[in-house]
């Protein structure tokens, strides 16, 4: 299949409709397996399937309704901690993928003919033959540090599972990358724990909740919404800096449209003001905290006039919100936020608002930082043994998570090590990968062109699986098991059961199925349980229940925990002091800022602006991209770029008319977007929500509508100390439609 | 206690952030057709940058007690229910359109099978002890069902000592959506 160039030698392919769902057999089983005496009985005489959503990362509880064989609405499950019997858009949205008729339906093989390059329709047996004789052969050829997964999706443990029977160890999820890995690191190194979902804030007990640029309601996370609301209701006050006049920033006290690449700085200035104005909690910085000294000095001259020129934000007000927060602590915080990684120095920023709320002392306390906890679920001992990883750890940067089970090294270590040829095999489980911003477009394509190996698992066609030479159609979250979900931490610890509401599709099947028949054509067998209801029931066992126990209501959940801490009790922290670290000595030791530093970013060259991005509260980027469901409605049918009214006016733009954008490096958007004149962004701004302009024709709803972000990312900023991804120091202007 | 219902809603602005789950949710509920929906979102924005100020609004049919619907329906397909709702009983609605043009709150839609659909206040659930689809679905608490002749103890509470209004009051509609206005302040 080779072109005899090695860069070129995987074309992209449009897959033929023919493979996918519009065109094939559907069938829709009500087997027995569907039907089951546990099945609660809905508010129709319909079926209710509990389980949970994949629509996001949030995990929510859901309630799948099925009559005749057919999902005909989902609701959130009352039963479920994370949705309280509430469901966002996205999570009713199920229906639209599961239904939705570009669905793969059938495994596909690229063949070469006449140097054309097509794919065939192929038996699950042959193409999983081939996967397993391909990704075996590299291993054994240049060792399992030559196969890699890229993944995303709560799938994947199976595939886990079965690279580590071979010694592969090498996974990465761009969102590590992208969006929430700062976070977590911050964690670890103020507070000795990771960050985790919900994030730890006790928000609906707060008073007094100050965001940076955190687009609760746009992003909807169902958990953290409900809360917020609850905090209005108590008559919480919100604080919002955002360039942009978001929904959150709507319901604020104070919105402060903060220049954007400045809010270290702001939050110095805070700091600032927190300790020369004696407003600290003077007794837990002294009892429970390091570095304070290193701190006070580092934030001596972060007046806040000073703060003021940086940031575009009145002196005046910087010190209102300082004495505001300080007032209503500790019943106050400053939230971490979620896709945190903006231009690469993300780890700071987010330690910097650790460090914002440990002066105020909320660390544990009622309305303030808390730390959720997760249902204790006993992993039973591994069925069969594997081969000792050819390392532990890969990634090359020094503060990359050591303990984190889904990832071993940064998506785009992964990349660069496939253009450089010492990647030879990838299997891409759930990421689009063209359209995730890891190192932006042209260099995914380049790895997926230069890899020698490339096999998708997907449940559409998506721009990534025209770069595979095997793809495996799997089929959706309301057609299969898959590992019990206890990695979501809240009030009251639960664990949640995925099951299938009907029966796979057309020629898909579950990821649990594809993984196992994959290990076992490598020889490889008892590696998986006997079914997957059979390991599933076994794991629940072991905490004194069953399968057949929680399916009735789709989890198990544990009494509330106490959150608070008590006066005078030790912390215990997992840092090296064991205490809250404001100066962390482990950062300086690896030659990094002890203590959070403001460092300008490039402005913009002149008629060009920051290009800002975030979502809209019906989609999730590309997992609805091409649901026609949650696409029907006029606000979730395009994405738009957001232009100032002044200027709109300079560049003499009306508001709905389209234009192209072009970034920096002269690269300018396949399709036009539509113009949104608005008072609501700044001048030196532009924003717009991820996830659309499809290049994939076999999308056959996403296609073509609005702008793709991801395209206009030349530049990336990598943090030195994580190995974040920053995309926000890249900016457009507009080319007019002739 | 009235035995007599009268079913309406409270919608708390302050809290929507207009993600539409209760238009989708409808919209499965229902089975509202593709390139329709019985409810819909609003997002209006005022004042001068940058003291702007925002409202997220979930709004459907106004379930009015003087509902103009109902007075120009020529054929009585629109009509108040026993429980204070306002429906439309599709066998006799011709598709005239007559209580599109009366509505003030561009409530209403010709289906695609021919008939005049508008949201319900799902009458086939509120009947069997339910709340509303979309009250069900609302992440945010915003939107309460309120039977408005026996107001319990947490509606009354919603309401009070609060800026609440209802829209187009000066078309004497009477109708049975109020809003909790989002410029009240925190704690209000």
């Amino acid at each position: 299949m080779s072109h005899g160039q090695n860069f070129s030698r995987r074309d992209f392919i449009k897959i033929s409709s023919i493979f996918l769902a519009g065109s094939a057999a559907v069938t829709t089983a009500t087997g027995h397996a569907f039907s089951g005496a546990d099945d609660q009985v809905g508010d129709e005489g319909s079926r209710v399937v509990y389980s949970f959503c994949e629509h996001c990362f949030w995990r929510c509880g859901i309630a799948a309704h099925v009559r005749d064989g057919k999902v005909y609405k989902i609701t959130g499950s009352e039963h479920h901690p994370l949705s309280q019997g509430k469901l966002c858009p996205r999570g009713t949205g199920g229906t639209g993928l599961l239904y939705d008729p570009d669905r793969l339906a059938h495994p596909l093989i690229r063949e070469t003919k006449g140097g054309r390059q097509f794919y065939r329709k192929a038996s699950w047996e042959e193409a999983i033959s081939l996967v397993a004789e391909k990704l075996w052969n590299i291993k054994e050829e240049h060792g399992p540090g030559a196969l890699a997964m890229l993944h995303h999706g709560y799938g994947v443990s199976f595939f886990k599972n079965m690279f580590s029977q071979i010694g592969v160890n090498k996974y990465a999820k761009p969102s590590y990358d992208l969006c929430c890995g700062p976070a977590r690191q911050a964690s670890v190194l103020t507070y000795g724990y990771p960050s985790d979902t919900p994030e730890g804030f006790d928000m609906k007990n707060s008073k007094y909740m100050i965001f940076f640029g955190t687009h609760f309601g746009e992003n909807m996370h169902n958990t953290a919404v409900q809360e917020i609301s609850d905090g209005i209701r108590n008559g919480a006050k919100i604080v919002v800096f955002d360039p942009r006049f978001s929904t959150l920033a709507g319901k604020a006290e104070h919105w402060l449209p903060i220049k954007p690449g400045t809010d270290i700085a702001m939050m110095q200035g805070l700091m600032h003001v927190l300790i020369s104005e004696n407003l600290y909690d003077k007794a837990f910085v002294e009892a429970h905290t390091v570095g304070f000294d290193e701190l006070r000095d580092s934030v001596m001259e972060m007046t806040p006039e000073k703060v003021a020129e940086i940031t575009e934000i009145p002196a005046d007000a910087i010190r209102t919100i300082a004495r505001e927060y300080a007032f209503h602590a500790p019943a106050a915080f400053v939230h971490s936020g979620r896709r945190t990684n903006w231009y690469g120095d993300a780890l700071q920023r987010i330690r910097a608002i650790h460090i914002l709320n440990a002066l105020v002392g909320n660390f544990w306390m009622p309305g303030g930082v808390v730390a959720f906890k997760k249902f204790p679920l006993v992993q039973p001992p591994a069925a069969h043994e594997h081969p000792a990883y050819e390392k532990e750890a890969y990634s090359k940067y020094p503060f990359f998570p050591q303990d984190e089970p889904s990832n071993t090294i940064t998506s785009h270590e992964i990349i660069e090590d496939t253009i450089a040829g010492n990647i030879k095999g990838l299997l891409i489980y759930g990421v689009n990968l063209p359209e995730t911003m890891t190192l932006g477009r042209d260099k995914a394509i380049e790895a997926m062109k230069k890899a020698e190996f490339v096999v998708a698992v997907d449940v559409l066609p998506a721009e990534v699986t025209g770069y595979a030479d095997v793809v495996l159609p799997e089929c959706t979250y309301l057609e299969r098991y898959d590992d019990l979900d206890n990695g979501r931490a809240f009030r009251t610890p639960f664990v949640a059961l995925r099951q299938p509401a009907v029966a796979p599709m057309y020629d898909s099947k579950p990821g649990n199925e594809i993984a196992k028949m994959i290990t076992e054509k490598w020889g490889i067998h008892g590696a998986f349980p006997p079914s997957v209801e059979k390991g599933l029931d076994r794991k629940l066992k072991l905490v004194g229940s069953s399968l057949a126990e929680i399916r009735k209501k789709g989890v198990l959940v544990m009494p509330e925990t106490d959150l608070y801490r008590k006066p005078g009790e030790s912390l215990n922290l997992k840092t090296p002091s064991g205490k809250v670290e404001l100066a962390s000595a482990q950062l300086k030791a690896a030659g990094f800022d002890a203590v959070p530093k403001y460092v300008p970013q490039p402005e913009a060259p002149a008629g060009f602006y920051r290009m800002l991005t975030g979502r809209k509260p019906m989609l999730t980027f590309g997992r609805t991209a091409n649901n026609r469901f949650l696409g029907d409605l006029a606000t979730a049918k395009e994405n738009e770029v957001w232009v100032n009214n002044r200027i709109a006016e300079k560049h003499s733009l009306q508001n709905g008319e389209y234009v192209h954008l072009k970034n920096q490096n002269g690269v300018v958007s396949e399709f036009p977007v539509k113009v949104k004149v608005t008072q609501r962004i700044r001048t030196d701004a532009v924003y717009m929500v991820h996830g659309f302009g499809h290049t994939s024709a076999k999308l056959t709803w996403a296609y073509k509508r609005g702008a793709s972000h991801n395209q206009l990312i030349s530049r990336t900023d990598i943090d030195p100390a994580m190995g974040g991804v920053g995309f926000q120091n890249n900016f457009v202007t507009f080319i007019k439609e002739a | 206690m009235s035995n007599k219902k009268n079913y309406g809603m409270v919608i708390d602005t302050r809290v929507c952030v207009g993600c539409s789950a209760c238009v989708y949710a409808c919209k499965q509920e229902n089975h509202v057709p593709e390139g329709y929906c019985r409810d819909w979102v609003v997002q209006e924005t005022g004042g001068e940058y940058p003291k702007l100020t925002m409202e997220n609004r979930s709004e459907r049919c106004q379930h009015c007690d003087n509902a103009p619907c109902v007075t120009y329906c020529p054929t009585r397909a629109s009509h108040y229910a026993e429980d204070g709702t306002v429906q439309v009983n599709r066998s006799l609605c011709t598709g005239c359109k007559a209580c599109m043009a009366a509505c003030p709150y561009d409530a209403r839609f010709v289906h695609p099978e021919g008939f005049v659909d508008k949201c319900s206040l799902c009458q086939h659930r509120i009947e069997q002890g339910m709340e509303t689809a979309c009250v069900s679905i609302c992440p945010t608490g915003s939107l309460n069902l309120v039977d408005f002749n026996n107001m319990d103890q947490k509606a009354k509470q919603l309401l009070s000592g609060k800026v609440v209004y209802r829209q187009k009051e000066h078309a004497g509609t009477e109708p049975s959506l109020h809003w909790i206005s989002a410029s009240n302040k925190p704690g209000a």
